[in-house]
């Protein structure tokens, strides 16, 4: 068994900053990644980060106050302001030093740090590297954290790449540690640790059209799910507006951002039509921008009556394409065959980000002692009903900063975690798991149960909701929950080495758990807000709603309950752009 | 259009296989299809344990490089109507030992990652909530550089590393010149020694693989050559009695 203070699951930026933050505390931390750390999925973000660092000629007024109320106004009044509030303050600080740490932000005139202007945000506070933002965020933080490693004595500061983290180990009420599979080997490793955090992102593959990376599968909120840690606010969930058609590859916020135009079927910006985004047009909210698309195509003019419509950006001209969006064109051009400087691109509305997750208070905390979690798996909640570009990356840095440090203060006063029978017994009962999966070869099909939720999630649980499409997804879900229990291994034989059969098949099982709490937390929200839009209510009601969706597993199913919305200086009001 | 595709894959389990061997599945054809597209269909429906590296599935994690039909190549953003009219064929990347499958085992290459210091090393130390200012012409030295996935295809497919394992690569000497390029970072020189050995700068033979198989269309080998120019000039400036000490 292996010890470490600290383990971090996830290298994504969230678990990076994390773990960076505990070598700096004098924590001797392990990182556990099912992919090396940059290929984690925060690399795909292209738009930027956001913070009031006043740098745009138009963003000298800027403040982390009003970042915060665009923050909290974005959020349709769901967010909890104290967090919001910390979030933003802390956002310069934390963007300036990945920028001493090596980040290749692009340039003002003057060499500070690019803004750009984003959807919900009242000043151009969006700072970015060309359109590979977290690409080079990524790469800075991992650069970091080998130069930590490289100097730190040998087990103070340890990556385990590829190792797939299965279940948690539990003893007398306290996370101490975690089991594994290291990949390379097919062998399960038990660690023991002081505190562990999960930093495993989102869970975007429960639904067929999304922009998440084939990783992003919600396994990392099912696994502490199952623990007895409750799930918040899972049905708020972000569709973005560009989606490039077919593969569903984003095409960044900024295009838009700098310009780029949305056109239906007659060439026509269509957004004008619609009283709430007619004033910020194509840098209206992301819930809002969506929904009008939506319209648009359900009222027959997506481009040849299909369901996509076009992001114009050819008048932006190809020496702004090259120097601001050249990844868009990388990808437009591999993956659809456009090229945005000639011709406009064939766009639609798909899922993005999980504004709901692990819920947690303010420092990474939960109701687990020992348990810390951070970055896109968790709901705080700062981003609440309608998360806004550019704030998920910053919650990712910030939030993995003060989470490492509340960890490394609980270490302190806890103490170590005391070996036990918790951790064989753990491992048994994963060892288990994983024979039943890998001896089932006749049973229900894993391609179908996999295909049947994504579809369901994407027909049914998508930018329109109503009670009867929800019910019927709900029921699904469960029907599906039920077959996964005698799902098949595709094939037969072979090791545990690199076995993808039985990490799809653990996937699988932690995304159905997600897509239930999704779905059974919409259901019972009878109001829109934000990103949920029930075409049955579809007014915002405060007096009954103005509450938190916590989930807790019981009996195979979530039950429901609702917690308060930490108020603060803004009172809800009506959102207008 | 073809209704089917045979993907024929180089398989290997270290517990099972004595060596790699291939095997074939066929694969139905839909419009668009990738190469990944093809391979999830064997590991969901036919084979749960083909293995084979994949994350973001959009041609920027770096994780899906490998051979396909002749040519090295990103799995995620290839077409498998342009690569070919019925029959894939699939190896993982050469000159690293096979971990399974189409996985490599890729230790050697992040090694070499680690070996130039990947990490900025300022000369002065940054001023409290500050940013070191970069005026946009030196960050446009670094357009392109920073683009780098690290999917190993440039390393892995240098005929150098072919007969040189030790060789850094296009990868590692890439990442050097990113750093030693970008006007914040002061440790030019401390990485020009670590880079001037037996198995490092001079050991390109300017064949330009790398360049020509860049999925990202950087340019290693002009790097590696502005790297062996700064050397030169090094070397110059010490031996000229006016020259730095
Ligand atoms: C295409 C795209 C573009 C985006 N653009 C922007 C943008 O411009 N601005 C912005 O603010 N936000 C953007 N976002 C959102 C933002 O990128 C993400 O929310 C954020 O990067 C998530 O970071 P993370 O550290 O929480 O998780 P991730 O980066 O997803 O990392 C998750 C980590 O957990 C590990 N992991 C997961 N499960 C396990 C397990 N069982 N065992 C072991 N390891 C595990 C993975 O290996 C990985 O290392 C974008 C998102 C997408 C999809
Ligand atoms: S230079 Fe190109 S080929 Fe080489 S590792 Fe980087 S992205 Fe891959
Ligand atoms: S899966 Fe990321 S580059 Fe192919």
């Amino acid at each position: 068994m292996k010890y470490h203070q600290a383990i971090i699951i996830g290298a994504g930026l969230a678990g990076l900053r994390a773990a960076v933050e505990l070598n700096q505390n004098n924590i001797k931390v392990a990182v556990l990644s099912r992919v090396h750390p940059v290929r984690s999925h925060s690399l795909a973000a292209q738009g930027g980060i956001n913070a009031a660092l006043g740098n745009h000629p138009r963003g000298k007024a800027d403040s982390p106050e009003k970042h915060a109320f665009d923050t909290v106004k974005g959020s349709d009044y769901l967010a909890d302001q104290p967090a919001a509030l910390k979030m933003t303050q802390e956002a310069p600080l934390r963007i300036r030093e990945m920028e001493n740490w090596g980040c290749p932000f692009s340039r003002t005139h003057e060499g500070l740090i690019a803004q750009r202007p984003f959807g919900g945000a009242g000043y151009p506070r969006t700072a970015y590297a060309t359109d590979k933002t977290g690409h080079v965020l990524l790469h800075t933080l991992y650069e970091k954290a080998v130069q930590l490693e490289q100097a730190s004595e040998r087990e103070n500061f340890v990556f385990y790449d590829e190792y797939f983290v299965i279940d948690l180990v539990i003893d007398e009420g306290r996370c101490v540690g975690v089991v594994a599979t290291e990949m390379a080997s097919g062998k399960l490793e038990v660690f023991r640790a002081d505190a562990v955090m999960f930093a495993t992102g989102g869970a975007g593959k429960m639904y067929a059209n999304t922009t998440n990376a084939l990783i992003s599968t919600g396994l990392g909120m099912a696994i502490p799910y199952r623990n007895g840690v409750p799930l918040k606010d899972m049905e708020f969930v972000q569709f973005h507006p560009t989606t490039l058609y077919g593969s569903n590859i984003l095409m960044t916020e900024g295009c838009r951002g700098e310009g780029g135009f949305l056109t239906n079927d007659q060439g026509e910006r269509f957004l004008a039509n619609y009283p709430d985004s007619a004033v910020a047009m194509e840098v209206s909210p992301r819930d809002i921008t969506s929904r009008n698309m939506a319209k648009e195509m359900l009222a027959g003019r997506g481009i040849g009556g299909k369901n996509y419509l076009h992001l114009d950006l050819t008048h932006l001209g190809e020496k702004k394409i090259m120097a601001r969006l050249p990844g868009i064109r990388d990808i437009a051009m591999n993956f659809a065959g456009v090229d945005p400087i000639t011709e406009p691109l064939p766009v639609q509305p798909g899922q993005h980000y999980t504004m709901g997750g692990i819920s947690t208070d303010e420092n990474c905390a939960t109701v687990l002692p020992g348990f810390y979690a951070a970055g896109e798996c968790t709901c705080i909640s700062v981003h609440g009903a309608n998360r806004l570009g550019g704030n998920s990356l910053l919650e990712t840095i910030v939030f993995g900063a003060i989470g490492g440090r509340a960890m490394a203060e609980y270490i302190t006063t806890a103490g170590a975690a005391k070996k036990s029978k918790a951790f064989e017994e753990a491992e048994a009962r994963v060892e288990k798991e994983l024979s039943e999966m890998e001896g089932r070869t006749e049973g229900e099909s894993f391609a179908e149960i996999k295909e049947t939720m994504e579809n369901t999630m994407t027909e049914k649980v998508f930018i329109f909701r109503d009670e009867e499409q929800l019910s019927e997804a709900l029921s699904t879900i469960q029907k599906l929950k039920e077959r996964f229990k005698q799902v098949a291994f595709p094939g037969s034989g072979g090791s545990r080495i690199f076995n993808f059969g039985l990490y799809n098949i653990m996937d699988l099982g932690g995304n159905l758990d997600a897509a239930e709490c999704t779905v059974a937390g919409a259901l019972n929200r009878t109001e829109s807000r934000g990103s949920h839009f029930r075409n049955d209510y579809p007014k915002r009601d405060d007096a009954n709603w103005l509450k938190h969706t916590l989930c807790y597993l019981e009996d195979e199913h979530p039950r429901i309950e609702y917690g308060e919305v930490t108020m603060g200086l803004w009172e809800p009001k009506e959102r207008k752009y | 259009m073809r209704k089917e595709y045979t993907f024929k894959i180089l398989r290997y389990d270290p517990e099972k296989d004595r060596k790699p061997h291939y095997q074939s599945f066929r694969v139905p054809y839909q419009e668009g299809m990738t190469i990944l597209d093809g391979l999830f269909y064997i590991q969901y429906n036919l084979d749960g344990t083909l293995a084979f590296r994949n994350a973001c599935r959009a041609g920027v994690c770096g994780s899906c490089s490998m051979h396909i039909n002749g040519r090295y190549r990103l799995a995620c953003e290839t077409q498998v109507s342009h690569v070919s009219r019925g029959s894939v064929v699939l190896r993982p990347m050469a000159n690293l030992p096979i971990a399974k499958d189409l996985i490599t085992d890729m230790t050697k290459f992040w090694d070499k990652y680690r070996y130039i210091q990947p990490w900025l090393i300022a000369g002065k130390p940054a001023q409290e909530n500050a940013e070191y200012t970069q005026s946009p012409d030196e960050r446009a030295n670094l357009d392109l550089i920073i683009d780098c996935t690290l999917c190993g295809i440039c390393t892995q497919s240098c005929t150098v590393t072919a007969t040189d394992e030790e060789y850094l690569g296009p990868a590692a000497l890439l990442k050097a010149e990113r750093f030693i390029a970008d006007s914040r970072d002061s440790a030019d020189f401390e990485r020009l020694d670590l880079i001037d050995t037996e198995h490092g700068l001079w050991k390109c033979h300017t064949i330009y693989n790398c360049q020509l198989l860049c999925p990202k269309k950087i340019n290693p080998t002009g790097s590696i050559k502005s790297l062996q120019r700064r050397m030169v000039h090094r070397y110059l400036a010490y031996n000229e009695p006016s020259g730095r000490d």
